[in-house]
């Protein structure tokens, strides 16, 4: 057999399915978006007793519901492109909920192995699964195995080889859901013999689903019209919606099974999980413990690790890679523009953005860390109280933090968030949490103008940013992303010690996302800004002479009403989109000053064009407009689209004038 | 009165018989486990007072006050 096959790999989140992904395939995977969405798609190949396959990660779910994106992900992948077999990963120390999901499948009509992951840890916690026996009774093959040790997957592809030469008669039992809604399904599928567009799916669970009142199904059988005569059938007798008695059933039907399969511990005690919980969701010490965790993140992130690299990163790219490079393009006789363009604008740019890796990826290896171990469900547990008051969920706060670091990351930590809608407004709004490259602005425009009250003016920055980041939240909530958004209805899954290859995967692909996607972005938008910034329409000039400085010059009076509308200040604010600490370096250049001034110095020649007011008004700028090309290139990548990335650069620029204005109006009306 | 989910005390236990409402929510709950019939025992409340988090069929589930509402219990 010479054609590739295909595995669907399916099961709930925290089961071990990534885990099992990783020990199928190894390392040769590849990680996109499902089409049209941004939700994580996974795929790679394996080869098993020359046969060729393709594992496809489904979304981790718990039901097939069609409420949440990941939920039609996975449904209808397994519908609609067929898989050869779904491989149902079924966490055995949590099997009651984990079938719920297994008999869902089981209905679709497609090949289901079950593979009854964590055996070691059931049995430790004194379950005993009687597998075959389970095996027996739901008609579908199931494969104890420990996916961290690999343990078992021999057996688990022997049996979904089997399946497929059909050594193995696939057939499954139906889940029995009484008399009354059997007949139902019965007449219902009688009904559906007669719908063209029906003969493509399994009848019985396209039954349940129009008995649901699936909206996607109906939809797709042309069957609302008929929907008002079932509707009225359906009241009589029943003591539920149908919704609500198919679930039953089905949890009674595996309660069922469950009871003659599985030998539950006599007396419960207490798990190491339920122990360190004890202990860290505590009513008292949940809290300081919280705060602790966020303090060593920040502190491992950007004091220890983070800043030593960075400092590292940056000699790298402004002394070794540059002189190379010079050397490299005087040898070859290259023009002098080709070796600025190079030498200033490629890697000048790109390393100025690339600084930030470090950062990055001790971020993103600090929350990787958080995720894998659970911690994280219990952060969205301790803070869902605050979030929600602006509209939010608890697993928005982790990306509001890390804001403060770095926008990028950040965003891309809103991945945590399952709802589109949270998921939107988290990422529009993180922009306003004051990240770090925001700093060195404020450090010098406070020292310069405010000497003796520099802390209290940049931490009312950083509190303003949060404040309007609320009001956002808040605003976007009411408009833009009205209606229903997914309950907080979460599991809390056990603790567990993060496997370092997990960690390194998850670490990896996000990293790698960066520097491709955004990489793509800051490489073409310093090659602009350079060319802005050196030439005008008669050659190579100086930067008060450039096209940067002419298109300051146009842009200034925009910032009049505002109180600093000089062309220098526009210009710095237009290179600043770059990276935000180019505000200041730009503006040292066009005052003549040198690259890192002294405050004074900065104080003396920034003074003819600026009070203190107007320095604050500049800073409050500063810290809400335009987020820079690497946020909006992560934008773009998360939002998988041009129309958000276009609202989100312009909706800051006019948040941060009208802010700006109320502050100088403000200001200048109490006489500052 | 009918006795929902949110009036348990903590680490008291009750057994559910009807989850209120319709859409998301309900089927939501339902698909994490909460369905008639199901032991329910609360664990505990956040440390800002909400939501609470429940032992259910095993696991350990959190949800807020406001959906506790809609679980009545025996």
């Amino acid at each position: 057999m010479a054609k590739s096959m295909t595995i669907a790999l399916a099961g709930n989140p925290n089961s071990g399915k990534t885990t099992l992904f990783n020990a199928l395939t190894g390392a040769r995977h590849y990680v996109g978006n499902w089409p049209g969405v941004t939700v994580e798609k996974k795929e790679g190949k394996l080869t098993y007793k020359k046969h060729q396959f393709t594992a496809v990660d489904l979304p981790g779910t718990y039901s097939l519901s069609p409420y949440s994106i990941e939920e039609k992900i996975a449904r209808n992948y397994i519908v609609n492109e067929s898989p050869d077999v779904v491989v149902n990963i079924v966490d055995a120390s949590n099997i009651e909920r984990n079938l719920y999901l297994s008999m869902q499948l089981i209905e679709l009509g497609k090949p289901v192995v079950i593979a009854l992951n964590m055996m070691d840890v059931a049995e430790r916690r004194g379950y005993k699964i009687n597998h075959e026996k389970l095996s027996s009774l739901l008609g579908v093959p199931v494969v104890p195995i420990v996916a961290t040790k690999k343990n078992g997957i021999d057996d688990l592809l022997d049996k979904v080889l089997d399946i497929i030469n059909e050594k193995i008669i696939y057939e499954p039992k139906q889940v029995d859901y009484g008399k009354e809604l059997e007949k139902k399904i019965e007449e219902t599928i009688e009904m559906l013999k007669e719908n063209p567009k029906a003969s493509k799916y399994d009848l019985r669970w396209l039954a349940l689903k129009v008995l649901e009142e699936d909206e996607e199904i109906l939809d797709l059988l042309n069957l609302n019209t008929l929907n008002d005569e079932m509707a009225a059938a359906e009241e009589i007798s029943l003591e539920d919606d149908i919704e609500a008695l198919v679930a039953d059933k089905k949890y009674n039907y595996i309660t069922g099974i469950l009871s003659k399969t599985v030998k539950k511990p006599t007396n419960y005690s207490l798990t190491t999980s339920d122990k360190i919980d004890k202990i860290v969701t505590n009513k008292w010490l949940g809290l300081p413990i919280f705060a602790l965790i966020m303090y060593s993140v920040f502190y491992f992130t950007f004091d220890l690790v983070g800043n030593k690299f960075l400092d590292m990163i940056d000699i790298f790219f402004a002394e070794t890679v540059s002189t190379w490079a010079s050397n490299a393009l005087e040898t070859i006789g290259a023009s002098e523009w080709l070796h600025s363009l190079i030498v200033d604008g490629i890697i000048g740019g790109v390393g100025g953005v690339l600084v930030f890796l470090p950062n990055i990826i001790c971020l993103f290896l600090a929350i990787s860390i958080l995720e894998d171990s659970g911690y994280m469900a219990r952060v969205a547990f301790i803070m869902d109280r605050a979030m929600r008051k602006i509209g939010l969920s608890g697993k928005a706060f982790i990306p509001m933090i890390l804001g403060f670091g770095c926008n990028v990351p950040a965003i891309m930590g809103t991945r945590a968030l399952e709802d589109e809608k949270d998921r939107l407004t988290a990422i529009l709004v993180n922009p306003f949490m004051s990240c770090s490259a925001r700093l060195p602005v404020y450090t010098l425009f406070a020292a310069a103008f405010f000497p003796k009250n520099e802390k209290i003016v940049v931490f009312s920055l950083y509190l303003l940013g949060i404040f309007v980041a609320i009001i956002m939240a808040f605003i976007f909530k009411k408009t833009l992303f009205k209606g229903e958004t997914m309950p907080f209805v979460m599991e809390l899954p056990p603790y567990k010690i993060p496997s370092i290859k997990g960690i390194t995967v998850h670490v990896w692909e996000r990293v790698k996302g960066f520097l491709i996607k955004a990489g793509t972005l800051i490489f073409g938008a310093s090659m602009v800004l350079w060319f802005i910034l050196g030439f005008n329409f008669s050659g190579p000039a100086d930067l008060t002479e450039s096209i940067g400085a002419y298109i300051g010059k146009i842009v200034a009076p925009i910032f009049a009403p505002l109180g600093f509308g000089n062309w220098a200040a526009a210009l710095s604010l237009v290179t600043g989109i770059l990276a935000k600490e180019v505000v200041v370096s730009n503006m040292s250049i066009i005052y003549g000053l040198a690259e890192d001034p002294s405050a004074a110095q900065f104080a003396v020649s920034l003074g003819q064009s600026f009070t203190q007011l107007t320095a604050y008004v500049f800073m409050v700028f500063v810290l809400l407009y335009t987020p820079c090309v690497g946020v909006i290139g992560v934008i773009k990548r998360e939002t998988n689209s041009w129309k958000w990335t276009g609202f989100s650069i312009l909706y800051q620029f006019v948040v941060a004038w009208l802010v700006a204005f109320l502050v100088f109006q403000i200001g200048t009306l109490f006489g500052f | 009165m009918e006795r929902t989910l949110k009036d348990l005390r903590l680490k008291e236990n009750g057994k559910i018989i009807k989850i209120n409402g319709s859409g998301p929510v309900k089927r939501r709950l339902m698909d994490m486990g909460v369905v008639r019939g199901t032991e329910v025992y609360v664990e505990k409340k956040a440390p800002l007072g909400d939501p609470i988090e429940v032992k259910i069929k095993g696991y350990s589930l959190t949800l807020r006050k406001e959906d506790a509402e809609k679980i009545i219990i025996e």
